[in-house]
């Protein structure tokens, strides 16, 4: 356990088949919980404390400049990168964008978590790229649809061996920030057939039940609940 | 007879994890922990139960000074944090507790905030003694557990 440094990291040699992700909190509680989470979840974890340190370790940071950037490789390829929202001197929102603005780094899904349920600060954040947005409490649930977003063919493959779909096929997009069906998107349940024709169609190899999206960003964006919800209805409030 | 005592001190444990359930000091949260406990990870609760008692120690005194100070921004900022660890451990009673305090920092409610103050530390001791109470059992029941198996052989 790593108790007195704020970056924790796998050592282990690379492993092509299986996901790396990066965890940004500056909360040690909550990164200590989002850890354990995701290795339980098989993958590996890069837990840092601040959204400097999180470009710091994609070669972002300030020091670099731009050509630089491009030729950096990080010693561990991130799948993807899961920031909370809340922090002090630059917010997940605000790493959220300098990641989307990298030539390099902008494919690699990045997901929020809040402990808010603020649905200005939701489609912000998903207007600036986000994947996915997840209301903390993080449980396990909640990284069982994430890998879903990750390193599609190794994962699709993976989750066909693990049984680790539990029914949730092409309704987990559905239950895509769970939080705020609580609240009040009560017609995401109207719009099931065209998510589940999404998630069937794109697997070439493995027919796959797993939620996963193609490499393409299309499917994720119309799985998204709250993109479907601006589609088809023009008015929430 | 040793196993027997480690079956009650089971029960011990679980009826005291329902009553705290039951009284809302936990929610399930709080289950979600355990299950990241493992084989690979076998002390990962108390360890996450220990930083969080240790952080949250030092967000009672820094909030006890701010409020002294009248500083009802950065008391808001404390309770953020102190929300949401509070909240990732599933301490139902002192995240709601938290989020009052909170809306008394808002309104600069200096009365308000005092009084929250005051219901937070006891909610937060009254959790800490509760957690410590349930670690007593499951080290009783591990214990009493393995020394049963010597015993068996033993007798046989």
């Amino acid at each position: 356990m790593d108790t007195n440094g704020v970056v924790s990291f796998d050592v282990s040699p690379e492993d092509s088949h299986e996901v790396h992700v990066l965890a940004v909190d500056d909360s040690l509680v909550d990164r200590k919980v989002i850890e354990r989470l995701l290795k339980i979840s098989a993958c590996k974890v890069t837990a840092v404390d601040s959204g400097i340190r999180a470009l710091q370790f994609l070669g972002l940071d300030e020091q670099r400049r731009a050509s630089e950037s491009d030729s950096f490789v990080p010693s561990l390829k991130v799948d993807l990168i899961i920031t909370d929202y809340c922090m002090p001197e630059m917010t997940g929102y605000e790493l959220l964008k300098k990641i989307k603005e990298s030539t390099t780094f902008r494919e690699i899904p990045v997901v929020i978590m809040s402990s808010e349920n603020i649905l200005p600060r939701i489609d912000r954040c998903l207007e600036e790229g986000a994947e996915d947005f997840i209301v903390k409490p993080v449980k396990l649930s909640d990284v069982k649809r994430l890998k879903g977003y990750m390193t599609p063919r190794e994962v699709r493959e993976r989750s066909q061996e693990r049984t680790s779909v539990e029914g949730s096929g092409g309704g987990v997009e559905i239950n895509n920030k769970r939080k705020l069906e609580e609240q009040e998107i009560s017609d995401v349940s109207s719009s099931p057939p065209s998510i589940s024709t999404l998630s069937s169609s794109p697997s070439d190899s493995s027919p796959s039940p797993s939620p996963s999206s193609s490499p393409t960003s299309s499917p994720s964006v119309l799985a998204s609940p709250i993109r479907r919800l601006k589609m088809s209805s023009s008015t929430t409030d | 007879m040793l196993g027997f005592g480690a079956d009650l001190l089971w029960a011990d444990m679980n009826r005291l994890l329902a009553f705290l359930f039951h009284q809302g000091v936990l929610d399930e949260q709080f289950l979600q922990l355990q299950q990241l406990q493992d084989e690979a990870s076998p002390n990962f609760v108390s360890e996450v139960l220990n930083i969080y008692f240790h952080e949250s120690e030092k967000l009672l005194t820094n909030l006890r000074g701010l409020l002294m100070e009248r500083d009802y921004k950065k008391m808001g900022v404390h309770l953020n944090q102190f929300m949401g660890s509070s909240s990732s451990i599933g301490a139902k009673r002192v995240t709601n507790v938290c989020v009052a305090f909170r809306a008394a920092t808002l309104q600069t409610n200096r009365a308000g905030c005092l009084r929250a103050l005051e219901m937070l530390e006891h909610e937060y001791c009254y959790l800490k003694n509760k957690l410590h109470q349930l670690f007593q059992i499951e080290q009783q029941r591990a214990l009493v557990a393995g020394v049963r198996y010597p015993v068996q052989n033993q007798n046989q």
